[in-house]
């Protein structure tokens, strides 16, 4: 098996508000590899953005603190980085893609000069070659006319064009690993559908890694070829696309799952949700998170944090069923 | 852009005549005249001299006649200084006035933007706490105060800068000092709470995680959003620092316009009333207009064209 580009291992960032310590990311661990794409899946406040943010040392601080843990790139941990070799990580080894193209660009600086600008900061060229450069990635990104497009402005293009120009910007570079952050949350459904194979697209054309935050289990469908699934700062389930789409374990995925609307519901028929609101991470549960919302729940889930079961290989479960003496149970449709 | 210019100019003219109208009768409506005295001037003497100023015609003709010097530049006789005419009256005043203004403005900028920026930055540090405290001092303080204190200490205590007076840079020291006090403080509170407004912009994050250094995201990124509000005021503020300032230049002693100003509405010097008023209007709406320029050049959003 090839070396891991990306190891996180159980990181920990935590912010420190006036209300308490807000426990966002509790001791995640993951790896990712050379060109592949990995979708980190979960509901709102589950840790994921933080856990981007966090590998991009990006964290507000303060009040976040990134307390433990570690993020290889290849074979150096960012997080023991000076803050000046961190920039150099930035945008050209690892960079990001955000949630809202709609803000995400600077409204005062033209589209060239954006992008220009990463070139000229991690690449010993000339600003013609910038240039050259940033009009063959604008049209890389399928964006027509790209001469014309680098004197504009963000707001004179729509939201799904400022998104393709944040993935030009992205990468740029030739970075090892892109991080989405919700790219398609803000933007409607023929334009995610244009994003999403854009980042197909660019995924084969280049060797980056591409790391898929989103709360959409469907968006990640068509790209990603392994999936985490987050809760409250835990990840739950980790396996290839096909593992969690056809076999989740564990009862958080099964509840994810369930609240997919489908195309050829009845018209009477309610969308499924999870009952109950994730914990407060102000002061999680001892044990499994997920525990007060599980149907299955048993006396240990309440005590004990799960560890991971490896049911199959590749496939993690971090759920007290998969135990040899807990009782089988099947999976409610 | 053109259209938008001519339309301003046009604008400008008219917000001019409007301004020199109403202070022509506004200053003709005070009782008593350039030439009332504490002694009594005899009835003979008076009646000579209103026939020379053609005070005895008419109001309206009055008007005329000045509007029509107007048009030509020429802003009359003064009444108090019988050498001088308004037009030399300002031409002696203004640059004075204006040289401490300039300092004054410069000071403001150096100062108050960098200070509002590390505040900003650093928000609830001791460095944000104590640009506000400072500046709400230079705020609340008024200048007459900030003026004997500063001449107390620099020039009796320290005696290293003269108190008062006029004649090189030394006697503008203290002067612009006092003058941007206010201003300062001003600027560097807006460019707090604006920085404040910018730095949590999701264009921010995009910066940072470009690998742009801390130093670039701030002066370039943030400050360029940031910085409008600043413009917008430093606009009046320069009209009204460079003609300036009647407290200050009294307590300096400086010949500066300022001091024209307010001695001729005493005097009822009406062609230096109009005139002063006249050129500070001019200086406003000229200001006002180059911020109003500058803004579309700051802010792409900002134009100035028709809308098709």
């Amino acid at each position: 098996m090839t070396k891991p580009i990306l190891k996180v291992e159980n990181l920990t960032t935590q912010f420190f508000t006036y209300a308490g310590v807000v426990q966002a990311v509790r001791g995640v661990s993951f790896e990712i590899y050379p060109g592949e794409a990995v979708g980190l899946v979960g509901e709102s406040g589950c840790g994921k953005s933080v856990t981007g943010l966090s590998i991009m040392r990006l964290i507000p601080d303060p009040p976040g603190k990134i307390v433990s843990g570690s993020v290889y790139l290849d074979k150096e941990n960012l997080l023991e980085f000076s803050e000046k070799k961190m920039r150099n990580v930035r945008g050209n080894e690892i960079s990001m893609i955000f949630q809202d193209p709609m803000t995400s660009l600077n409204p005062v600086f033209s589209i060239g000069y954006q992008i220009m600008e990463m070139l000229l900061l991690h690449q010993k060229i000339t600003k013609k070659q910038a240039k050259e450069k940033a009009i063959k990635l604008l049209n890389m990104v399928h964006i027509k006319s790209p001469e014309e497009v680098i004197n504009r402005y963000p707001h004179q293009l729509s939201g799904g064009m400022r998104q393709r120009v944040m993935a030009a910007i992205a990468i740029s570079c030739d970075p090892k690993i892109i991080i989405a952050d919700e790219p398609t949350t803000s933007l409607d459904v023929t334009i995610q559908a244009q994003i999403l194979n854009l980042l197909t697209d660019l995924k084969t054309k280049l060797n980056s890694s591409i790391v898929l935050i989103t709360h959409n289990l469907a968006v990640v469908a068509g790209l990603c070829s392994r999936v985490l699934v987050m809760y409250a700062g835990l990840i739950m389930e980790e396996g290839t696309d096909m593992q969690i789409y056809n076999d989740p374990m564990h009862p958080y995925t099964w509840g994810l799952m369930k609240a997919v609307p489908k195309i050829n519901e009845e018209e009477k028929e309610r969308l499924m949700t999870i009952p109950g609101l994730p914990p407060d991470l102000l002061s999680p549960p001892e044990g499994c998170p997920f525990a007060l919302r599980c149907d299955y729940a048993m006396k240990i889930c309440f005590e004990k944090k799960p560890p991971f079961f490896e049911p199959k290989e590749g496939h993690k479960v971090a759920c007290w069923l998969m135990d040899s003496r807990a009782p089988r149970v099947k999976r409610s449709m | 852009m053109k259209k938008y210019i001519i339309n301003r100019i046009f604008s400008m003219i008219l917000v001019l005549l409007v301004v020199s109208s109403l202070t022509f009768f506004l200053a003709k409506a005070i009782p008593g005249g350039p030439f009332t005295k504490e002694k009594k001037v005899p009835d003979i003497i008076l009646q000579r001299l209103e026939e020379k100023y053609h005070f005895d015609d008419p109001l309206w003709k009055q008007y005329v006649s000045y509007m029509g010097n107007l048009m030509k530049g020429d802003l009359g006789p003064s009444f108090r200084y019988d050498a001088l005419t308004v037009n030399d009256i300002i031409a002696k005043g203004f640059p004075v006035s204006a040289t401490i203004g300039f300092l004054a403005v410069l000071l403001s900028i150096i100062l108050g933007l960098p200070a509002g920026i590390i505040s900003a930055y650093r928000q609830n540090f001791w460095q944000d706490n104590t640009v506000m405290f400072v500046s709400l001092i230079g705020i609340s303080v008024p200048s007459f105060i900030l003026a004997t204190v500063v001449m107390y200490f620099f020039g009796l205590k320290l005696k290293i800068l003269p108190i008062a007076g006029w004649g090189g840079f030394r006697y503008m020291i203290l002067p612009a000092i006092t003058l941007a006090a206010y201003p300062t403080a001003y600027i560097a509170r807006l460019t707090r709470s604006s920085m404040l407004d910018v730095l949590s912009q999701d264009y921010i994050k995009t910066a940072r995680s470009k690998g742009l250094s801390e130093f670039k995201v701030i002066t370039l990124h943030a400050l360029k959003n940031a910085i409008l509000p600043v413009v917008t005021y430093m606009g009046p503020m320069i009209a009204a620092i460079f003609t300036g300032s009647f407290i200050i230049e009294r307590l300096f002693f400086i010949p500066g316009l300022g001091k024209y100003y307010v001695t001729a509405i005493y005097d009822r010097d009406y062609t230096v009333i109009l005139g002063t008023t006249i050129f500070y209007a001019f200086f406003l709406v000229t200001a006002n207009f180059i911020v109003d320029i500058l803004y579309a050049f700051l802010d792409p959003r900002i134009t100035y064209e028709e809308k098709k």
